[in-house]
């Protein structure tokens, strides 16, 4: 009977986790694996390859990034330091957010949080969903962020892809998203290219949370003590109530 | 050794009423020996407002109430203060996990009847903590600086703007500005640290001292103190230490074991206990396209939109909540607990219950024509069920009271 009363508790917690499905937009997947430091390494020289040049990550040092994907001081400041900035710095950038805004008309976001506040799922299908639109200034656009003002950097890796639409109805150009079609390959196969924005995404998670690995680990210990503390108390709780009639 | 405790504390005694207190409050306390897993919530939300006050101090240490400032520090106790990141956790879910604790306190409350004479000021006391505890919830959401935590703020301190002749200076009082601002930040800060926690530690401790003094109610909704043996201790009472100090010892890790699946698996808790959009820094030129509360005030915030007036709405929303204080009078059956009333009681707390959950369901979500018509449907219930409780509490058949608890 108590363990019933105690599952009811539980059960009344459950319409906030239920509340949490659910947001319409059709994004693929992410699937990746934070705790996996290789994916982290390589998803770490894409990154710092291809996004650095605007994108800062101003929360977050290069030497915390060091120690967490298990790099040598030499090796990271070689690695992922193209500027003359020191391993303890934080991640910045040089392009100042004013001439970037000129630029591109909106200044490149900061991407510390990017994967937390729009989630791993978007990241990825995002860097996924660039097609050649003859109709934009930078030649591209962005299925799940359409007029989107960055240019598809990645395109040396994956090539360029056409997106198929259904024919517009009501006088708008076009209708639903269909699908996409490689125009021209890149230096990577598809599979190969869906690896590493998968590994850019599992770096992106990281920053944004780095300490969640940790914290996982160390829920484990946690719930091991309390669970402990848990059987304690109830024996303790038995002893007394013994005399209550 | 012993000889010198005992010395100690009888010097104590003579000069400060150290074991008289303790008595009073908990070693000669006599509460009820029927409680149930509903008698748990109590001396959890003590708990977590314990949590909040010393996980809080050490935020402090390294937060910084300036609109410059604030959303980076956040992500340097995230980041570079030693386990900065399971403070902030252990306060964020703190906060919703408190509301969860005191709506369920509540609804023990109206479950057994513990708001009835001798309690009406016992429950007019419980109700005041939560009306601070929602203003400092409020104003510690703030703090963070990100976009949901600037655009929150900005809606309901606007609503202040609604009442008439004085609306839009008292709204522009409360933010120190003609928006949401630094100054706003500045003075919530000081409110959510200072001003509303030691109103709220003043608040539980006279909230304890009127329990002491009538007494616990019990799941029976009957009075122990009515069957005294010939010591005077009431027949069906226990004391409070050692009995319940253990048995919520055993509450309290069941609870902790539940808030560390929260903290250390999932600490946005699906985005319901951190929301995504707050991951993003405050920006005061770009209008989110979706506010909505954290979801301890969405089921208030859906009476909110449910009214078409603004004014009217407003007004709705206040006395959504205020109407609870009215409770100990509405109620006119002649017995307490849920266990001996009748059917219309229990259909309309079952009602009740239903209204409120999907009240703080429809409040999450984007408003359409649907749901703003379950909204409207669910306030009528919500409203209805504490008006017309004098009527249908009265009529309600109820069961006999047993003369001891069962």
């Amino acid at each position: 009977m108590k363990s019933l009363r105690h599952g009811m508790l539980l059960l009344g917690l459950l319409p906030m986790v239920a509340f949490a499905a659910g947001d319409g937009a059709t994004l693929q997947s992410a699937n990746i694996d934070v705790g996996n430091t290789a994916s982290l390494q390589r998803g770490a020289r894409l990154f710092h390859n291809y996004c650095l040049g605007c994108h800062s990550v101003e929360y977050m040092r290069y030497s915390r990034v060091a120690e967490d994907l298990g790099l040598p001081p030499e090796l990271a400041q070689e690695s992922l330091i193209f500027t003359d900035a020191k391993l303890g710095d934080r991640i910045e950038i040089a392009m100042p957010p004013e001439a970037s805004a000129d630029w591109f008309g909106k200044a490149p976001p900061d991407l510390t949080l990017t994967a937390r506040q729009r989630g791993v799922d978007w990241v990825y299908t995002y860097l996924n969903s660039f097609y050649l639109d003859e109709s934009s200034t930078t030649g591209v656009n962005n299925v799940v962020f359409p007029d989107v003002a960055m240019p598809h950097v990645l395109w040396p890796l994956q090539g360029w892809q056409a997106a198929r639409f259904a024919p517009g109805e009501h006088g708008a150009d076009h209708g639903a998203f269909e699908g996409f079609e490689l125009v021209e390959a890149g230096q990577l196969t598809p599979g190969e290219y869906d690896d590493a924005i998968r590994d850019i995404t599992a770096y992106m998670s990281y920053l944004a949370e780095p300490m969640q690995t940790q914290r996982q680990r160390l829920g484990l210990w946690v719930l091991a003590f309390i669970a402990v503390l848990g059987v304690l108390a109830y024996l303790l709780k038995q002893e007394y109530w013994k005399d209550v009639h | 050794m012993r000889d010198v405790l005992i010395k100690g504390r009888d010097w104590i005694d003579a000069r400060f009423p150290m074991t008289k207190l303790w008595n009073e409050q908990a070693g000669e306390y006599y509460a009820p020996k029927n409680f149930n897993i509903w008698y748990y919530f109590g001396s959890l939300a003590l708990v977590v407002l314990v949590n909040q006050i010393v996980t809080g101090i050490w935020l402090t240490m390294n937060y910084k109430p300036s609109a410059a400032e604030a959303f980076a520090s956040v992500e340097y106790i995230m980041r570079d203060v030693e386990w900065g990141w399971l403070i902030r956790y252990m306060h964020s879910t703190g906060a919703s996990l408190f509301f969860v604790v005191v709506y369920l306190h509540m609804f023990r409350g109206l479950l057994y009847g513990s708001y009835r004479k001798p309690r009406e000021l016992l429950w007019l006391i419980g109700m005041v903590i939560y009306l601070v505890l929602m203003g400092e919830a409020f104003m510690g959401y703030l703090l963070p600086w990100g976009q949901m935590s600037y655009w929150g703020a900005q809606v309901i301190i606007s609503l202040f703007g609604a009442i008439p002749v004085v609306g839009e200076q008292l709204a522009q009082f409360i933010r120190g500005d003609y928006v949401v601002s630094d100054a706003t930040l500045n003075r919530f800060f000081a409110l959510h640290v200072i001003a509303l926690p030691l109103v709220l530690a003043g608040l539980v401790v006279a909230h304890l001292i009127a329990l002491h003094e009538v007494g616990s109610n019990n799941p029976d909704g009957i009075e122990i103190k009515a069957h005294k043996d010939a010591a005077g201790k009431p027949v069906d009472g226990i004391r409070f230490h050692p009995y319940y100090t253990v048995k919520d010892l055993y509450g309290l890790a069941v609870f902790l074991g539940l808030a560390a699946i929260i903290i250390f698996f999932t600490p946005e808790m699906g985005g319901y206990f951190l929301e995504h959009a707050n991951f993003q820094p405050a920006d005061p030129l770009q209008t989110p396209e979706h506010i909505a509360p954290v979801w301890y005030f969405t089921p208030f915030y859906a009476i909110l939109r449910a009214v078409p007036d603004k004014l009217g709405g407003v007004i709705a929303m206040g006395g959504a909540v205020m109407i609870l204080m009215l409770l100990p009078w509405l109620d006119r059956s002649p017995v307490r607990s849920v266990r001996y009333k009748g059917p219309i009681f229990k259909a309309a707390l079952a009602l009740f219950v239903v209204s409120f959950l999907g009240l703080g369901y429809l409040g999450l979500q984007p408003p359409t024509p649907t749901y703003t018509l379950l909204a409207r449907i669910f306030s009528v219930i919500y409203f209805g069920f504490f008006l017309l409780m004098p009527i249908y509490s009265r009529l309600d058949p109820v069961k006999p009271v047993p003369d001891r608890l069962t």
